[in-house]
């Protein structure tokens, strides 16, 4: 087995919100830190770098991680999205984004584009979730300021107006 | 007055938030994500492993040649650039952001090196040797004050920094002619509310002007502005400070990223170019700040009816390793309020401020509050119960009655609006006490736990600048001159089109200023809320701003939302003048509403409000006569009720006082001795609401924060002082499984003393929560002593005997006994090598072997032929470090066993431990056995048992593994098998 060394540099190639991404990554460099600061894609934050707190989650080939318990040369031929791919559009928010603005899900927002990468995935996942399953799927999220509350009732609203759409939709 | 209310009012409506938009879709600008300069460097610190050690030495010749350091610097360096911080009090002691000849507190800083990148710089840490000479710490205040305590600042010469007697009316004639004393003794723990966001900060230096320029997401209060400055040696306007438009919360916390602005600023200067520091987690919770822990005494001298005519208080005040600014002002913060909600004419209060080898102590949400209503409704719950009265007629009796407002307390403070008994009785109905107590008296008929507990307590806001001189003699005071006031600052201006700017200095960090201002400003221009645009990033080199600006002390609804009125009814006011000249009326006929300005007679005789707006731009000499412009209005206001303490040490610490009325139902699960909050009900009066969602926000936060307090949140230390809640997952934050939704009522008393009636609303149930679920939790066991947290191991230990330690199997190595503070560790296993033992042997005695195979060493030396000196780095969870053990061989029976003992002591911690290795001939080769017993103190121990434990196993057995493969007669591998006995006693007892 080849043994890299921690300050070797590596190029990596996955795609990010839809794009290539191709960039040299030290080995020991994580991935939180790498679409950050290497990348310039400052939406997904880091709070503890040792996968508790949630800040950070983004979706790795459809499914939710911590990007900082993740080495960039880990996303190696993955598909990445972050916080900054939610929105349809450059005015408007997703069905998910606007509950937030509207039930007050959020005050100081740091926590917020890694709750949404977790709630994201659930409402593709698992379109008819309840309450208790929107409260297990946010149970890997820390928060601060709100006291869960509006988060959990944001969700639950957005799951609402996507079960409505799709319905409208048929 | 043009009082505009009505339905079209945007304040007192919960409008969507300006602020959202960025913030979800992930375009906030947060300390971390602002450009730098390209030549931008990064720093990591070096922090002490010891609570309290004597430095020395320091060699950092290795850090400095380390490719892409650009400087390495030591406390004594930085201290001669620079000033020691400003104590809070007159004692004879320095305060220095980076430790000189002595470190303090686990996690103080020591060196700190500047590097191309965070990842450069950590490794340069690595090759730094500090040589420290332990001292003894002082961790329990109570044991600080002690005549042979070791003591932390030698110029000092005692632990015991400020102690002051204060005596309001009669106390000792009030105890004299009680009926009943009561007394309570409680410790109040160190806990924070720890943003999810670290601190961060960007400095330069600018050595052609001698002047500094530093962003951090610093929070106020600005009075710091001026110790930076003079810590910095440079005049307040060659220190400019900056916040990020976006902070990822506070919660008082960030006010303590101060001493670090002064260390990232001076490596700025040495390292000549920007350089960045965004803190990590396990500094964060480590070396941050704390609230303060308390030791408190509070007696009540009470009639029979339960009426509470006097108190004394002893407080015991911990402010940890320094005395940094503003504390302490945890102590007084509150000192208008030392009777919480209840008239009590007569008070003593003895008040000692304690220095121990703990982290230094400074704001958090609640602010010295949760210290004083811990006692104070503790005692009334018990009061009530040694009088056999009901608790809350107890609460009632003593209530400051509804007609005697504003109400002076005897402590000083003036209770400003109010009708705490009306408030109480309608939570009492509308959050259904009724119900709750059925339901207890049910389900403990089943033989279940259930209790109910309840606070009554104000909430303070909007702080008097001059409150912290309370700890100075009235003698000092006079000396000093005096201080006073809380200076709030709005600036409103209007472009050359007619769109109007909010500025302020509030510095929020998630609360939403910006849409609350917005409202505020355009319902007096009467303009949609899209209209005014707010900015609040502060710059000191270019803003109005004073030592009060900043966000702490519940301000920005009662003072900078007020002043931000008083800034557009000024402009109003002119453009009123301006207009009525245009609609040929009188200014006081001029009326405002959805962007016109018009004839409040007729309503079809407006102009635009652009146009009124414009003509200061465009046409200034068109202005009536005397008409000043309204192109920008800076107001700033203090109110006049926010005086200097008077000679008799009265103060009113704060301008506005909300009312809460909490109550709350807890069950205790009898085998886990885990609480629920079956219902919470909090009842706030925070004056005239300005923002529904807002507010309930604010309690939903403050609410989940003090749950946290309550039952999970402590900031531990050994009594070695090592630090042992270093991570989140031993700091235990309420996840939404773990909190409850509380039923929140309102209560409306404007303030007669704000512009907009409104009060602060952010802090109080970090005050009123904490002591409300420990006052059920006591009604539930019948337990008076109880200590926050109270977690589910506390609380089985009050309910069930305690257990006896079982038996454990024979060891052939001597047990270690973990010293106070540090984390026992055992284990064992065994492995298959297939080399002989005599091979063997002589692999375990040769240093090159032992280089190759131990995992992480760089070096071994042979010293004697028994003794071994080995260094190592290893990395337990987000703790990796450097350390040098030092090994004795001993009990050698060749080539059958050997006793392996020895210390190691790194940046990180400490361990000291002992194992046996057995080398017994099997078919194939060798089997290896071993058994260890270790001890592990400082802040490697502060990553929490179950990481450690853990990482010792893989340690262990990568060496074992690596010894195969080195021995590797064609087996590629060993099998490591860790006894089953051993996992088994890990698992149940990961503390010792």
């Amino acid at each position: 087995m080849s043994r890299l060394k921690a300050h070797q540099k590596k190029t990596v190639t996955f795609r990010l919100n839809g794009l290539p991404v191709r960039a040299d990554a030290e080995s020991r460099t994580l991935l939180s830190d790498f679409i950050r600061h290497e990348i310039g894609m400052t939406g997904t934050h880091v709070g503890c770098e040792h996968g508790v707190c949630g800040a950070c989650t983004i979706q790795v080939d459809g499914a939710p991680a911590r990007a900082c318990l993740m080495l960039a040369v880990q996303a190696e031929g993955t598909d990445i999205r972050t916080v900054e791919a939610l929105s349809p559009g450059d005015d408007r928010l997703s069905a998910l984004q606007a509950a937030f603005k509207r039930h007050h899900g959020l005050q100081c927002g740091f926590c917020t584009p890694g709750i949404l990468m977790s709630l994201d995935a659930l409402i593709g996942a698992r379109p008819d979730a309840g309450r208790e399953e929107v409260r297990d799927h946010l149970s890997g999220h820390l928060c601060r300021c709100t006291g869960y509350a509006t988060i959990v009732e944001a969700a639950l609203s957005a799951l609402d107006d996507i079960r409505r759409e799709d319905n409208d939709n048929v | 007055m043009n009082e505009q209310t009505g339905p079209k009012s945007l304040v007192g409506q919960s409008v969507e938030r300006v602020e959202d938009a960025s913030l979800l879709k992930g375009r906030g600008r947060f300390i971390d994500d602002l450009p730098t300069r390209r030549d931008t460097a990064h720093t990591a610190f070096l922090r002490s492993p010891h609570a309290h050690a004597e430095i020395r030495a320091i060699d950092t010749d290795k850090a400095k040649a380390h490719p892409g350091v650009y400087a390495v610097l030591t406390g004594e360096e930085v201290a001669n650039l620079t000033n020691s911080l400003v104590v809070g009090v007159k004692a004879d002691v320095e305060c220095w952001p980076m430790a000189r000849d002595r470190v303090r507190y686990v996690g103080e800083p020591v060196v700190l090196v500047v590097a191309e990148s965070r990842y450069v710089a950590e490794d340069a840490l690595d090759l730094v040797e500090v040589t420290y000479e332990t001292l003894p710490p002082v961790i329990d205040p109570r044991a600080a004050l002690l005549d042979d305590a070791p003591v932390l600042h030698p110029s000092l010469g005692t632990n015991l920094i400020n102690e002051r007697a204060f005596r309001y009316g009669d106390p000792e004639a009030a105890f004299a002619a009680a009926a009943h004393r009561i007394a309570i003794t409680t410790a109040y723990p160190r806990n924070s509310c720890t943003p999810i966001e670290t601190y961060g900060v960007i400095a330069e230096y600018d050595p052609g002007e001698d002047a500094y320029d530093v962003t951090a997401n610093f929070q106020g209060p600005f009075s710091i502005h001026a110790v930076l400055s003079r810590a910095l040696k440079v005049p307040g306007n060659r220190m400019r400070l900056r916040t990020p438009p976006d902070s990822g919360g506070s919660f008082g916390v960030k006010q303590g990223v101060f001493p670090y602005v002064v260390l990232v600023a001076i490596a700025a200067r040495v390292a000549d170019r920007p350089v960045k520091w965004i803190e990590d987690r396990l500094e964060h919770l480590t070396a941050s700040v704390s609230a303060t822990n308390r030791m408190t005494t509070l007696e009540a001298a009470v009639e029979s009816d339960g009426r509470i005519t006097a108190l004394s208080w002893d407080q015991i005040e911990d402010c940890g390793a320094h005395l940094r600014a503003p504390e302490p002002a945890t102590l007084y913060r509150m000192h208008g309020n030392m009777t919480g909600a209840y008239a009590i004419d007569n008070v003593a209060i003895r008040n000692r401020v304690v220095l121990t080898n703990k982290t230094p102590t400074g704001l958090n949400r609640g602010f010295g509050g949760p210290q004083i209503y811990f006692p104070l409704e503790r005692l009334v719950h018990k009061i009530a119960d040694e009088l056999r009265l009901d608790r809350l007629d107890v609460i009632r009796k003593n209530l400051v009655p509804g007609n005697a407002f504003p109400y002076r307390t005897a402590t000083g403070a003036l209770l400003d609006s109010g009708d705490y008994e009306a408030a109480l009785d309608r939570a009492v109905t509308e959050g259904g006490l009724g119900e709750l107590i059925t339901r207890r008296d049910a389900v403990r008929a089943e033989g279940r736990l259930y209790g109910i507990g309840f606070t009554a307590a104000v909430e303070p806001s909007v702080s008097n600048m001059g409150y912290i001189t309370t700890v100075l003699t009235p003698e000092a005071r006079a000396k000093a001159g005096p201080k006073n006031g809380a200076q709030a600052v709005a600036t409103v201006g209007i472009d050359p089109l007619g769109s109007v700017t909010v500025k302020v200095a509030s510095v929020p960090q998630g609360q939403g200023h910006r849409t609350v201002l917005a409202q505020v400003v355009a319902d007096r221009l009467g303009l949609p809320l899209s209209a005014v645009r707010v900015n609040t990033e502060l710059d000191t080199n270019r803003d109005a701003w004073s030592i009060a600006s900043g966000n702490y002390a519940s301000r920005f609804a009662p003072a900078v939302a007020g002043t931000a009125k008083l800034a557009a009814d000024r402009l109003r006011g002119r453009l009123a003048t301006i207009a009525a000249v245009q609609l040929n009326v009188t200014a006081d006929q001029v009326e405002f509403a959805d962007g016109k300005v018009f004839d409040r007679g007729n309503p079809d005789n407006s102009v635009s409000f652009a146009r009124v707006a414009a003509a200061s731009h465009w046409a200034p000499g068109t202005l009536p006569e005397g008409t000043d412009q309204t192109i920008r209005e800076t107001v700033f206001w203090t109110p006049d009720e926010l005086a200097a303490p008077t000679p008799q040490d009265e103060i009113n610490s704060s301008l506005c006082h909300g009312f809460i009325f909490d109550f709350c139902g807890v069950e205790i699960d009898r085998d886990t001795g885990m609480v629920r909050i079956d219902r919470y009900v909090t009842m706030h009066d925070c004056g005239t609401i300005l923002h529904p969602g807002m507010v309930d926000g604010q309690v939903r936060g403050g609410f989940a924060q003090a749950l946290g307090a309550a039952l999970y949140e402590e900031y531990a230390y050994g009594a070695d002082g090592a630090f042992l809640t270093g991570t989140l997952a031993d700091y235990l934050i309420p996840t939404v499984m773990e909190t409850p939704e509380p039923v929140i009522l309102h209560f409306e008393s404007p303030s007669p003393f704000t512009p907009l009636g409104a009060k602060g609303v952010g802090e109080g149930n970090c005050m009123s929560t904490p002591v409300c679920i420990a006052n059920a939790i006591a009604d539930a066991t019948s337990v008076e002593d109880l200590t926050l947290p109270l977690s589910p191991s506390k609380i089985s230990a009050l309910i069930h005997a305690e257990e006896k330690p079982s038996a454990r199997p024979k060891r052939d190595v001597k047990p270690i006994k973990a010293r106070p503070g540090e984390r026992a560790l055992s284990g064992e296993g065994s492995a298959e090598v297939s080399a002989s033992r005599e091979e063997i042997w002589a692999m375990l005695l040769d240093p090159r072997t032992l280089e190759a195979i131990i995992p992480g060493a760089h070096k071994v030396e042979k010293i004697s032929d028994t003794q071994f000196r080995a260094d190592v780095t290893l990395g337990v969870g987000p703790v990796k470090g450097l350390y040098r053990a030092d090994i004795t061989l001993s009990d050698m029976v060749e080539p059958e066993a050997v006793t392996l003992s020895g210390g190691t002591e790194g940046a990180l911690g400490s361990g000291r431990g002992q194992g046996r290795i057995t080398l017994t001939k099997t078919e194939t080769g060798t089997r290896v056995s071993y058994r260890y017993e270790a001890g592990i103190g400082g802040k490697v121990a502060s990553v929490g048992g179950r990481l450690l434990d853990g990482a010792a196993r893989v340690v262990i057995g990568q060496f074992f593994q690596s010894l195969a493969r080195y021995a590797g007669r064609g087996q590629a591998a060993a099998t490591v098998s860790p006894g089953i006995l051993t996992r088994l006693r890990s698992l149940l007892g990961r503390r010792a």
